[in-house]
């Protein structure tokens, strides 16, 4: 307002501080201090470290395509269905009988077999785990446990005639005892075509705290 | 806390050892904070200002490379304020630590490099010739064939004579290599033991446990191996990782364990870890060319499995992997596991070792998972006041005593947490 009425005559000292106002505005001229004054010189933070743009779906509309990825989800939604029932056997049975399950550490792995891993299984190894987890003596396995999974997001990235390749997101809750544990992260299969039957060659499992302490271990595939 | 002679006897403990929350800041106050403490392997912080965060005791610390080239190790803490200077646990941070707070700054060794408006320090004591003004340092820092360590504390014993006979756990990891030097593998796992740290240091020796709490794993590995063998196929080295863990009390019983002073210790092998397979030949075809062929067998017919370097690292060196405890409550454990390449050897021979680490020490552990659900279920038993004592009375009375050192005359003999205990009742002392 323009004819605001003079401010009154400040009567103790604190009042006559508050009227002694500065105001900052910015100053081109002003030499930088502090933080400004320091060059950044040590590495720039993630995610600039040229992490490639994921891949569109290729699917274009129609029927077609809406028919492949509604098979596909099915596999998925199978697969999460086999693991939180404990239906070991058939989880395996997803697989090529040379398929791989592969939760590499990070997610700049690209390769399963001379590279740090915290899942790096072929068929033969899951049967090996499969015979903890149901050996009556598997001691960790006495108290309550069990998953809860869901899957979305799904795009396929590629198909072909032979072979599809499937990106999705995961969510997953476990209980273990009475404690709850989360897990997500993202899916990529890689599928072979068998006629009307879809087989997995790879599953590889990014998980988003996979280089975060465990509180305890992962027993069986995620 | 009572008396120490109230809590360890020879052959039994007082549960509290375990349970009690004076007697663990005794521990980081009369152990950690003051012995030397692993910090990590040199090829970790390659260039100047590459750092790791590490825990010592009760201090977040920091491990940094210097613009000198030299390793140090510095209290992550502004000396203004107290705001920690690196918020992630590793990177690169440049030439200068910057505070998030304040923008004091400070050079890789840990000096006073600048203070936004100095002269608003003017008549203070708080100037940049005060060295309250710099990072604090760790009071000692050496390191062992590549392994850093580090002590809180001017005095004690050099990091040489702490190690004593159980270097050779470094030395045992990098003979193994041609050129005599290992390499770190990047990535660090960390799981977290719901119990003391002490849980984990007795059982890496306790040969009595492996058939008992490993059997699940061990026979299913143990099955699939004689199905690969009855179709004719050798089974891959790796599947007996695990199968061995299902072997017979008395097979157990034969695999010795030697114990030094301070507690250190080892566990002799038992996997056969030298197969005589295209891979392995040249591998020592190379060893016996950069060594000689005495020294490379030397190396190569070392009985170990792994070594305890007492309280908080135990280490597989024939593997190249290590483990390392991070204690933090009576009831809460931190375990960082690390894997190391060996220097000038093939993708076969290091994809060996991998298959360890990724069976026996990644997060989906087919094996760490009965030990963990054991020292839980241990950590809640000693909590409860049924008893009060820890029994270790195994062949108490019949172990060989050779200078300082204990042989186990069988594998299973609790040995190896009596001579622990006595070495944890020294450092205990007031």
């Amino acid at each position: 307002m323009s004819n605001s009425p003079p401010a009154p005559k400040p009567r103790t000292v604190l009042e006559a501080r508050l009227l002694d106002e500065v105001i900052i505005f910015e100053n081109q001229e002003a030499k930088s201090t502090g933080a400004q004054s320091l060059a950044p010189d040590h590495v720039p933070r993630q995610p600039q470290s040229g992490r490639p743009l994921p891949k569109q779906s290729i699917l274009e509309p129609g029927t077609h395509s809406a028919f492949l990825q509604q098979r596909v989800e099915q596999l998925l939604f199978r697969q999460s269905e086999l693991l939180d029932g404990k239906h070991w056997a058939a989880y395996i049975d997803l697989f090529e009988d040379d398929g791989i399950y592969w939760m590499p550490v990070a997610p700049e792995q690209t390769e399963w077999l001379d590279s740090p891993s915290i899942f790096a299984e072929d068929k033969r190894m899951m049967q090996i785990r499969m015979g903890r987890v149901t050996h009556p003596n598997a001691w960790s396995q006495a108290p309550n446990w069990g998953t809860s999974h869901v899957v979305g997001n799904v795009v396929i990235e590629t198909a072909s005639e032979s072979e599809i390749t499937v990106r999705s997101r995961f969510h997953m809750i476990e209980l273990r005892r009475d404690n709850l544990r989360h897990f997500a992260g993202t899916y990529r299969h890689t599928l072979k075509v068998h006629g009307d039957a879809f087989k997995i060659a790879l599953q590889r499992v990014d998980l988003l705290n996979a280089q975060a302490p465990f509180d305890y271990v992962l027993q069986i595939w995620v | 806390m009572q008396p120490l002679e109230r809590l360890v006897e020879s052959d039994r403990v007082h549960r509290t050892v375990y349970t009690d929350q004076a007697i663990f800041d005794r521990e980081m106050e009369n152990i950690w904070e003051k012995t030397w403490v692993y910090c990590g392997h040199e090829t970790q912080i390659k260039r100047p200002g590459d750092f790791y965060a590490v825990q010592i005791g009760r201090q977040p610390m920091i491990m940094v490379r210097g613009t000198d080239q030299k390793i140090r190790v510095l209290y992550n803490r502004c000396p203004h304020r107290g705001v920690q200077l690196c918020g992630s646990r590793q990177g690169n941070t440049g030439s200068t630590f910057v505070c998030s707070y304040h923008a004091w700054t400070f050079h890789l060794d840990g000096r006073v490099k600048g203070i936004p408006l100095p002269h608003g320090y003017d008549g203070t004591r708080m100037n940049a010739q005060n060295p309250d003004c710099s990072m604090k340092a760790a009071a000692r820092v050496d390191s062992y064939r590549g392994f850093v360590f580090a002590s809180l504390c001017a005095e004690g014993p050099e990091l040489i004579e702490f190690l004593g006979d159980a270097k050779i756990a470094f030395d045992d990891m990098c003979d193994r290599s041609p050129v005599g030097e290992v390499e770190i593998v990047p990535i660090c796992h960390r799981v977290m033991q719901h119990s003391n740290w002490k849980f984990f240091m007795e059982n890496q020796l306790d040969a009595l446990h492996p058939s008992v709490t490993h059997q699940s794993t061990g026979i299913a590995a143990g099955r699939a191996e004689r199905a690969i063998k009855a179709q004719g196929e050798t089974p891959p080295l790796y599947y007996h990782y695990l199968s061995t863990f299902a072997s017979s009390f008395d097979q157990w019983d034969s695999v010795q364990t030697v114990n030094f002073p301070r507690g250190h210790g080892i566990l002799k092998g038992y996997m056969g870890l030298r197969p005589n397979d295209p891979d392995t030949q040249e591998y020592v075809a190379a060893m016996y060319k950069a060594h000689g062929e005495q020294k490379a067998e030397e190396y190569l017919g070392r009985s170990i499995h792994h070594v305890l370097i007492y309280p908080y690292l135990s280490v597989q060196s024939p593997l190249q992997q290590l483990r390392c405890l991070r204690p933090a409550a009576p009831n809460k454990t931190m375990s960082e596991i690390w894997h190391f390449r060996l220097k000038g050897v093939s993708d076969a021979i290091y994809r060996r070792a991998l298959w360890y680490f990724n069976l026996v020490n990644s997060p989906a552990t087919m094996i760490n998972a009965d030990d963990l659900e054991n020292w839980t279920k241990g950590q809640w038993g000693l909590e409860s006041t049924g008893s009060d004592w820890v029994s270790f009375h195994r062949n108490h009375g019949g172990d060989t005593v050779e200078g300082d050192v204990i042989y186990s005359k069988n594998g299973t003999s609790e040995a190896v947490m009596r001579s622990q205990f006595k070495a944890w009742v020294e450092y205990m002392r007031p």
